[in-house]
Order: C-alpha cells, then sequence, then structure tokens
C-alpha cells in the first residue's frame, strides 16, 4: 500500500478505464493480506489495548483447544469437596459442592461458549451487513424502505424477553442453535449504523465514477462499499460477541437455559442457588467463573477498542492516497 | 411536513405493535403439540391433584380462556380472534395459576419495573455522558487513562456480575442494603414518608447494577467530544470570545449527545428487556420477575402477554422520544431522513 509509487496510482488508475487487466490471484491474495493482516498488525503493536485484547482472546482459544484435550473431562467425586483454591497443585482453583474440579469445568466451558459465539456473530454481523448494505446503497427505494421498516420493528420488539419466550418454549440444546437465537436480536441496530456508514461512503466521488463507468452495483458493493466496511465489522463482531456472552451465561446462570454441559452460567447458578454468597467456603465456587466472564469481555472490549484505533489510524494514515487503494481496480 | 412525519411515525408504531401481536399468536401456534396440546397438559398436570376430572369441552373451554384462541377453529378465525381481543378488548387472556387476567397481572407490576429501569437509564447515562465530556476535556492525561481503563472495565462487567457483588458487599458483608423485596415488611403503603424511603432503599441496587448497562456510553460520549473539540466552529466560539460554560454547554455538549442519540433509543429497549435477570437476583417483583416465574412453570399467556406489554412500553418510549427530538435538534425535524 504505502511502497506503491505514485505514477503507479495513475497508471492502474487509467487502466481501469481501458482494459483491465485482471490481477494475478497470488498477487491479489498477498495485497490483500498485507491490508487487512500485516498492516493492521504492525500497527496494533503500538496499542496495548489491540495487544492485550488479543492475548486475552488467544487465551481463551488456547483453553478451548489445547486445554480442552490437556484436562480431563471433570466428573462427580474425582476429589474432595469444597477444596478451596491455591492449596491442591493438582485443583488449583479449588473444587465445587460435587467434588469436581472448578478449573478443568471453566475449560470445559469454553468450546461450546466458542461454539455460541460463533453462531452468533455470524448470524448478527451477516445480517447486519446484507440489510445496512442493500438498503444503504438502494437509498430511497421500496426495498430500503421495506428492509429500514423490518429493521426498526426488530430494533423495537425488547430482545431478550422474545429470547426468553422463543427458549421457554423450544428448549435448544444445541450451542450453536442458542447462538443464533441470541444472535437474532443484535442485528437491527447494527445495520442501520452500516446503512448510514454505507450512505456516507456513496457519496464519496470514486464511487460515483465507478457508477459513471457502469460497472455494475454488485462489483461496487464489493469492492468498494464492503471493503471499507471491514473495519467497523472487525469491531462490531467483537462486541457482539461479548454480548452474546452476556447474554447466554445470564440465562444459564438463572436456569432459563436448558443445563446440558459445563458453563460458566451453569457453574454460578449452581454456586448462588447453594447460598455461596453467605457461605465463604463456597465464595471461589463462585468467584471463578464470575471472573472468567468478565476476563474474556474484557478481552473483546479492549480487542473491539484497539482495533477501533487501529483501523482509524489506518484511515488518517491512507487519507493522502485514497486512490491507490480504494479507486483503482485492486479487489 | 412535521404533521407529515407524525403521521409516519405513528403508522410505524401501530405496525410495529401489530406485528409483535402477530409474533406471539405464531409462537401459540409453533408451540411444540400446537398452543392445546401444550396448554393441556399444562392443565391436566394442574388439576393432578384435585381429584375431579375435566371432560375434553372443558379443556377447551379453558383453552379459548386463557389465550384467547378456539383451537379447533380455522387458522384465520384464530387469528383474527386473536388480534381482535388484543387490540379491541386489550385482552391478553388468563394466567394459568390464578384467577387473575394477564392485563391485571402486569398492570400491578409494571410501574415497579418502570421504577427501576428509568432510573437506572437515567442515572448510566448521565453519569457516563459527565465522565465522557471530562475524558474528553482531560484527553491524554493521567485521569483520561485511568478513567478509560475503569470505565471499559465497568463495561466488561454483565449487570447481573454487578448486582451479584453488590449484594454480596451491600447486603451481606455490610446490611446498607436490603437483598430482596420492594419495600420494607410492616410499612403501610401510600403516600407517606416511610413508605418513600423504604421504595428507594430497596431499589438502590437494582437500579445501581442495571446502571452498569449503560456506562459504555461514556467512551462513546468521550469520542464524540474528542472530535467536536478539534472542529473549526469550536474556534471561532473562542475567538468570537463566548462564556466557557455557554462553549461547554451549547458548542461542545449538544453537538456530541446528538450522535449518541440511536444508542440511547436502543438503551430503552435493553434496559426493559434486562428487568427478567436484575429482578430475579434482587427478587424484585416487577415484571421481570412475573416472566422468570412464569418461565418456571411454562405459564404461556403471561409469557406472550408479557412480550406483548415489554414491546409496547418500548414503542411509547421510543415514539416519545423520537418526537421530543425534533426540539433538540432542529436538523431533525423535517423527519425526511432517519439516521
Amino acid at each position: 500500500m504505502s511502497n506503491e509509487r505514485p505514477d503507479d496510482d495513475l497508471e492502474t488508475l487509467f487502466d481501469a478505464d481501458i482494459d483491465r487487466e485482471p490481477t494475478p490471484r497470488s498477487q491479489r491474495l498477498k495485497r490483500q493480506f498485507d491490508l487487512y493482516v500485516v498492516a493492521p498488525a504492525r500497527v496494533a503493536m503500538t496499542d496495548w489495548r489491540a495487544i492485550v485484547g488479543t492475548a486475552i482472546i488467544a487465551m481463551f482459544v488456547l483453553m478451548g483447544t489445547v486445554g480442552v484435550w490437556l484436562v480431563d473431562r471433570p466428573t462427580s467425586n474425582v476429589a474432595p469437596v469444597l477444596v478451596p483454591p491455591f492449596q491442591n497443585p493438582n485443583y488449583i482453583l479449588g473444587t465445587d459442592t460435587f467434588g469436581q474440579p472448578i478449573g478443568a469445568q471453566l475449560i470445559h466451558a469454553t468450546p461450546d461458549m466458542f461454539r455460541m459465539v460463533f453462531a452468533g456473530a455470524v448470524v448478527s454481523i451477516g445480517f447486519a451487513a446484507l440489510v445496512g448494505v442493500l438498503s444503504g446503497f438502494l437509498r430511497g427505494s421500496k426495498i430500503d424502505t421495506i428492509l429500514m421498516s423490518i429493521t426498526d420493528i426488530i430494533i423495537t420488539i425488547p430482545g431478550l424477553p422474545l429470547v426468553i419466550v422463543l427458549i421457554a418454549i423450544f428448549q435448544p440444546k444445541d450451542p450453536y442453535v442458542i447462538g443464533v437465537l441470541l444472535g437474532l436480536d443484535n442485528w437491527p441496530g447494527l445495520a442501520r449504523t452500516v446503512r448510514s456508514q454505507v450512505l456516507s461512503i456513496r457519496e464519496e466521488s470514486y464511487v460515483e465514477a465507478s457508477q459513471i463507468m457502469g460497472i455494475s452495483t454488485g462489483t461496487i458493493l464489493r469492492r468498494d462499499v464492503l471493503a471499507q466496511l471491514m473495519p467497523y465489522i472487525t469491531v462490531n463482531a467483537a462486541l457482539a460477541s461479548r454480548r452474546i456472552i452476556f447474554e447466554s451465561v445470564g440465562l444459564y446462570f438463572l436456569g432459563i437455559l436448558p443445563f446440558t454441559t459445563f458453563n460458566w452460567g451453569v457453574m454460578m447458578n449452581i454456586a448462588y442457588e447453594g447460598n455461596a454468597l453467605s457461605k465463604p467456603s463456597m465464595y471461589h465456587f463462585l468467584a471463578f467463573p464470575l471472573l472468567t466472564i468478565f476476563l474474556m469481555s474484557f478481552g473483546l472490549v479492549l480487542f473491539s477498542q484497539g482495533m477501533d484505533s487501529v483501523f482509524n489510524v489506518r484511515l488518517r494514515a491512507r487519507h493522502s492516497s485514497t486512490i491507490d487503494d480504494d479507486g483503482g481496480p485492486e479487489p | 411536513m412535521q404533521g407529515n412525519y407524525l403521521a409516519k411515525r405513528i403508522g410505524q408504531a401501530l405496525l410495529t405493535f401489530f406485528a409483535t401481536v402477530t409474533l406471539t399468536f405464531v409462537l401459540y401456534q409453533m408451540m411444540p403439540g400446537g398452543p392445546e396440546q401444550a396448554l393441556r397438559n399444562q392443565i391436566l398436570s394442574q388439576q393432578m391433584g384435585s381429584s375431579n376430572t375435566i371432560n375434553p369441552e372443558q379443556i377447551e373451554q379453558l383453552v379459548e380462556n386463557y389465550t384467547n384462541l378456539e383451537s379447533d377453529a380455522p387458522i384465520y378465525v384464530q387469528y383474527y380472534q386473536y388480534m381482535s381481543s388484543v387490540f379491541l378488548e386489550f385482552d391478553l387472556g388468563e394466567s394459568l395459576y390464578s384467577e387473575d387476567t394477564v392485563t391485571s397481572l402486569l398492570a400491578e407490576r409494571l410501574p415497579w419495573s418502570m421504577l427501576i429501569s428509568v432510573y437506572a437509564m437515567v442515572i448510566g447515562y448521565s453519569v457516563s455522558i459527565v465522565l465522557g465530556a471530562v475524558m474528553a476535556f482531560k484527553e491524554k492525561s493521567r485521569f483520561d487513562s485511568v478513567s478509560s481503563v475503569v470505565v471499559i472495565g465497568l463495561n466488561s462487567t454483565p449487570y447481573y456480575v454487578a448486582g451479584i457483588l453488590f449484594i454480596f458487599f451491600f447486603s451481606i458483608r455490610n446490611n446498607f442494603f436490603p437483598t430482596g423485596g420492594r419495600y420494607g415488611l410492616g410499612i403501610e403503603p401510600g403516600f407517606n414518608l416511610a413508605f418513600m424511603q423504604s421504595i428507594a432503599l430497596y431499589a438502590a441496587l437494582p437500579i445501581l447494577s442495571m446502571s452498569v448497562l449503560g456506562l459504555g456510553t461514556a467512551l462513546t460520549m468521550r469520542g464524540n467530544s474528542v472530535r467536536v473539540l478539534g472542529e473549526d466552529y469550536l474556534r471561532v466560539a473562542e475567538l468570537r470570545g463566548l462564556r466557557n460554560s455557554r462553549i461547554a454547554t451549547q458548542y461542545v455538549g449538544r453537538n456530541a449527545i446528538l450522535p449518541m442519540y440511536t444508542q440511547f433509543m436502543i438503551g430503552i429497549a435493553g434496559v426493559l428487556s434486562s428487568s427478567v435477570i436484575v429482578e430475579e437476583i434482587f427478587s424484585y417483583p416487577g415484571v421481570g420477575l412475573l416472566v422468570y416465574d412464569a418461565i418456571q412453570v411454562r405459564n404461556y399467556p403471561v409469557l406472550m402477554g408479557s412480550l406483548i406489554v415489554f414491546t409496547l412500553v418500548t414503542i411509547v418510549a421510543i415514539l416519545i422520544a423520537d418526537l421530543t427530538y425534533g426540539f433538540i435538534d432542529p436538523r431533525i425535524s423535517s423527519g425526511g431522513n432517519n439516521e
């Protein structure tokens, strides 16, 4: 991006008009990799929030992959009941009222958590991007009106009660299904923001130029608009994940979601119902799941904030050379 | 123009409400085993203790009472009946476990939920607006970086975790606040000081833990204010020799708060929704706890009814916010665009 000479830009810009010679796939991929992975990563190294956030998320990913493989799935009575934390090296975080090590439970709850978050984030971000980009680009048309009316309706319907009613009726057990349900009430707000972003990008001169050149709407959407929205979508994916964690753990904690597997919320529920708050011997049973949720969402929030500043810095740095990144035939 | 906008907004609100009622009807239909079967099971298990048996016709009658659905009628007739009883008679059916209608149950609980959610909104948003503005004003100072970390930390704390911690520190360890309920025992409800104090005392912790929800706004406010502080018109205002207080409120404050409007709108729905979790933790008998109890026993009519009423409250709140927004920001009053 930054190492291209100025006359390169002109060449590519004019090339686009006359005969658009497709860039070789490998080079395109390399350029994209540079734009979306290398450059942000380089900038991210200077932002402590991005570093800490990524580290925390990486730790959880390790917990959910290697950790599950290293640590045995806990069963009842493998250990003495209510061992305090930091006493026995076998159960560093102590054990619960059923004699299950708490650390192992926390680790074995992670993969399902990721499944839920993945499904929820994909649904909410996918819907939001689709609806937002489409209606932003077709501003003022019938489709825009219809899509925005639907979005407004879903914004207004209180999401959590709706999800609770759905869960009460269908009792979903699969983490992917739960993730999708929780993601469903997440997208409308984001869709509106994406739409207004698209509206402002649309006004930029290079998009207008593409339109005049007769490039199809789909291509413009993919090349110009989506590319610009990616940073925004990344940041919001992290925030959507946090929200799904909050809500699913909350619903497990209340016992509204059926207990099927290990989950931080289920652990909190059992501890809380056992009056952990007034029994010092049980403090750790409640405290560690609480800490885990806090840590994971802290990581996600830091990551999203770090990414936000990273992308903004990049945008600012790029501002002087907008044409070579966005106006040219680059994918 | 103004009247047109008003009509459009109200039409949209009605459409939304209509959609929600339709949605609950669809949910009734989608129940595993159908509404009749699901409710029949409920009624049978409920009648198990008593010796008297009920015949099918009676069950039919009961299902109709509870849900406004005549389960053997064709589906469009059922839909029409359901819609007309909700819209024209304000009848949401009957609770499965008591003689009360769903409407009266909700009407009794709703003011309490509104009490805590409105205060939580007000506290959460006003604290974060002030905090965000101060942080922006002292950008890059130690105060700014420390409070950024604190706000991110608070923002990563789910409100129910905050609630649990509040109960632990303020009710169990220190006994400053009660752990649950709406007001103290033996206090006579009515317009007297003791009752008011008791209400405030019992509502304090739920309000505090819910206001954590709005705190993320501080960072948005900070970002907006930082951006506004760099604008040219601010320099012009300074050069014109306007008072600092005027610049702070009229120029910075106003322009920084306006973009947060959408967030605030969605916040209304969010805070109300969260009452299900918060009220259960604090055993605060509002609408949220009613929903929670209804889930435990699969009291479908109450569940569906509260979904409708939650939506209604949100629609009204957003409508009010929307219509008053024109007074705050003259650019919006034409109502053409909805960003």
